[in-house]
């Protein structure tokens, strides 16, 4: 066997915090050779993210490497000077960030700020490097490379930004590119056309790879072998097909369960509506946002509003939430009109409409303790005696799962999880008839976010409470749905039971999210792929919609 | 309180700041006591040099000067504190409603400070005290109409900024009133930056302070702050003594301090936030 290019060894890296020692890498090991993609995953504070940036010689400020050496082609690289670590970055090797919006500089355009790092390592002229790196835009998928060169930043889109940024990356012919999260900021239909572009840009340069991701099916998609990290070391470790097929150990088997669950049997009897939307219309300034809405939220049922970002499904829970006014269209609500604007809504009425917000971390404020957080719409709306405020506010952190102690913390001391579960306590103690839920679950680790979502569901069978529930992803419709609405530039374009929704005949845009859905089988991004370009050319192959996509497969009619 | 502020000894100017600022605050406010002579009786010669009897000397009357710079120093930090204090809640105030109400009143209010800001504030300041005589209430209220609009645009700014998440919503959306969400919501997420400002009107209240009465138009005669003595003491310079130099220093020392001080905080509150995002 050749010499690997990269090796890492017994790394240990260490964070001093106010609380003493935080140990974000145990000792981790691996070999990357030539032409090799390698996936690490695993969930926050696994330590993927610290690897990936060790790979490149730089460890975080407040950081520390303790023990274990970082060698790319023999050299030490967390003990190189500042000097060599400058000729092996971008040339030797190079980064791919999450979020390409922040790594590009809006005052240049796209070519240019590729060719700035291309110049440092190409001695050829400008000319011939544009050649290049338009060649480089082509092969990622990018539209009119030629043109796409003189773009500025904010005149592309998120995946093409994306796409850019793997280009900056790729273009001095680096031997390896760490890859960190590259489409988990994306929509998963956009995800899919990044993911095929940069599996297909590593194999056509030849190089090596490290791919970082919360997401197993992804990676399973790209890499050829995997290492599972928990809390800064080593789960397992193996060739991809295998981990992903015979997990060894009980981690990676709970990661690869998420979301593949047999969907959760519904009440199959009819409820009466709780809030019916008609003809909602809603835009900012001369911009229609949603069209000729039309929507029923059964009593103690969950609907799910899905598609792709853009397509108007949070401002749809805005407008019935009363923070935006609709132009048009009529909301009724438990039998009563429910007014446009905030201000013309009884305290009562407000009270029995709560929200959850995608981020806790701003839903929740920092200055103010889980007991006041969760005291407040209890004072306001039902004002009992103090003591039993404190009472109410404990047996609510119980209804959420949290230990009744958390009462006296502010959410900085709590994980994202807790943090979500609060707000989630916080809607519930105004006791209201329906909670809009905008994308609850899309910012925690996936585990994390079952959780939240079996939380959700146990809680709509207890106090019968109904959902509206804003999401992009259908794993998580399908664990929690009863009703489906799919959204597509602003319009309702399907709608219906869930089952009748997931199940084939399919709408063309419902298969294409169904089928954008990642999954751990094997060849799912090229049948994917496919099955999309064949959908958007306006082809829907009865043979491929025989095949029944990753997801759906599970859907078995009660 | 959510400040969790510390303070080591590497960070030697701000102990030391705050060790001035205590030595001087103490002993303003312990003045009469520490200084057994008559302050208005002429108990010597004027311009004495510092000595045993009169520990700083004695001013151009005479008087002693520790007692002198004791009685002043009530003076000038009394008015300062009042300037600061009356301009910080006057700014807070308009600068948060601006930025909760929006529209209108946010652009009548936010213009209308700018042109405030605008303005020449020493020429303006004699020219008001010109007109309605210089009274204290004159004093004050001329530099709080000068240092509030500074208020006003920070707290505008901090509160538009934390509006925008989502707690903000939540509040408005549980239907909570105005007063709750600018003084439950917004208001202790601005704290830090807030009382750095606060620090830092203060030190411009005083300059501006000692500039007026340095120019005569400050405290009205007999009483006089730093400024006015700098002033009152201005000729022993020709002759080489160092009079007003000790008022002139005591201001300087004052609002390095606390100028120090405030930098601590703004750095504290930084580090805060970056901690937050």
């Amino acid at each position: 066997m050749t010499e690997p290019l990269l090796r890492i060894r017994d790394l240990c890296i260490q964070a001093a915090g106010k609380r003493g020692v935080t140990e974000l890498l145990r000792g981790i090991s691996l070999d990357l050779h030539a032409g090799e993609v390698l996936g690490l995953i695993g969930e926050s504070g696994a330590g993927k993210s610290t690897i990936g940036l060790a790979a490149m010689g730089h460890i975080r400020p407040g950081c520390q490497a303790v023990r274990g050496q970082v060698l790319f082609q023999g050299q030490d690289l967390l003990r190189a000077s500042a000097r060599a670590l400058r000729g092996v970055r971008g040339g030797g090797i190079a980064y791919v960030a999450q979020s390409a919006a922040a790594a590009f500089n809006p005052s240049f355009t796209l070519g240019a700020q590729i060719d700035e790092v291309l110049r440092r390592f190409d001695s050829r002229g400008p000319a011939q490097r544009r050649q290049r790196i338009i060649e480089l835009m082509g092969r990622l998928g990018l539209p009119d490379p030629a043109g796409f060169y003189d773009r500025y930043p904010h005149q592309v889109s998120g995946g093409q930004l994306q796409r850019a940024m793997t280009a900056m990356a790729l273009a001095p012919r680096p031997k390896i590119i760490v890859f960190d999260e590259p489409t988990t900021a994306l929509d998963v239909t956009t995800q899919l056309g990044v993911l095929a572009a940069i599996r297909q840009a590593i194999r056509q340069e030849q190089a090596a790879a490290l791919y970082i991701s919360h997401d197993l099916a992804i990676v399973s998609q790209v890499a050829g072998r995997i290492m599972v990290l928990r809390g800064g070391a080593l789960v397992e470790e193996g060739p991809a097909r295998e981990v992903v097929e015979r997990p060894r150990e009980a981690y990676t088997r709970s990661l690869l369960q998420v979301g593949t669950q047999p969907a959760s049997p519904r009440d199959p009897s009819p409820a009466p509506p709780l809030l019916t939307v008609r003809g909602m219309r809603a835009g900012f300034g001369p911009f229609r946002v949603l069209h000729d809405i039309d929507l029923t939220v059964r009593k103690g049922r969950t609907l799910a509003v899905v598609g792709e970002s853009g397509s108007g499904k949070s401002t749809l829970a805005r407008v019935i939430a009363g923070l935006h006014a609709a132009e048009d269209g009529q909301v009724v609500f438990a039998g009563q009109p429910l007014p446009r604007a905030l201000k013309q809504r009884s305290r009562d009425l407000l009270r029995r409409v709560q929200m959850v917000f995608q981020s806790a971390d701003t839903a929740l404020n920092p200055s103010q303790t889980v007991g006041d957080i969760i005291g407040r719409p209890i004072r306001f709306y039902f004002n009992p005696p103090r003591a039993e405020v404190g009472q109410r506010v404990a047996a609510l952190l119980e209804a959420v799962e949290l230990a009744p102690e958390l009462a006296d913390r502010r959410p900085m001391a709590l994980s994202g999880g807790q943090r979500q579960r609060v707000a989630i306590a916080r809607a519930l103690a105004a006791e209201p008839d329906l909670i809009l839920c905008d994308e609850v679950t899309s910012a925690l680790d996936p585990l994390v976010g079952e959780g939240v979502l079996k939380l959700l569901d146990r809680l709509r069978r207890e106090r019968g409470v109904s959902y509206l529930f804003i999401t992009h992803d259908l794993g998580v419709v399908r664990s929690i749905a009863d009703d489906i609405v799919v959204m597509e530039r602003g319009r309702i374009i399907e709608s219906g039971s869930r089952d009748e929704v997931l199940a084939p005949p399919w709408h063309p845009t419902t298969e294409i999210l169904l089928a954008s859905q990642p999954s751990t089988a094997a060849g799912w991004l090229d049948r994917a792929l496919e099955r999309r370009n064949r959908l958007l050319a306006g082809d829907p192959n009865p043979e491929a919609a025989i095949a029944p996509p990753p997801l759906a497969a599970n859907l078995v009619t009660p | 309180m959510i400040l969790a502020l510390r303070l080591s000894f590497r960070q030697w100017p701000v102990v030391l700041s705050f060790a001035v600022l205590a030595f001087v605050v103490l002993l303003v406010l312990a003045g009469p006591g520490i200084v057994p002579a008559e302050v208005r009786e002429l108990a010597g010669d004027p311009w004495e040099p510092f000595g045993a009897e009169h520990l700083l000397g004695t001013d151009q009357l005479g008087r002693d000067l520790l007692a002198r710079m004791l009685e002043g120093g009530r003076l000038t930090l009394f008015l300062a504190s009042a300037v600061a204090v009356l301009s910080f809640v006057v700014g807070l105030a308009f600068g948060l409603l601006a930025a909760f109400l929006g529209g209108l009143m946010d652009t009548v209010l936010s213009r209308l400070m700018d042109i405030i800001m605008a303005l020449p504030p020493l020429i303006l300041a004699i020219l008001v005290i010109a007109l309605l005589g210089n009274s204290m209430p004159v004093l004050v209220g001329v530099l709080v109409v000068f240092e509030a609009p500074r208020v006003f645009r920070l707290a505008r700014a901090l509160a538009m900024e934390i509006m925008t998440e989502d707690f903000v919503t939540a509040a408005r959306l549980r239907g909570e009133g105005i007063g709750w969400i600018l003084a439950r919501e917004i208001a202790p997420n601005a704290v830090v930056p807030l009382v750095a400002e606060l620090a830092m009107r203060f030190v411009f209240a005083l300059l501006f302070l000692s500039s007026l009465s340095f120019l005569g138009l400050g405290v009205p005669p007999p009483q006089a702050d730093w400024g006015g003595m700098a002033r009152e003491n201005a000729p022993a310079l020709g002759f080489g003594l160092p009079a007003p130099i000790v008022p002139a220093a005591a201001i300087a020392a004052v609002a390095l301090a606390v100028n120090q001080i405030a930098d601590w905080l703004v750095a504290a509150s930084g580090r805060r936030a970056a901690r937050r995002g």
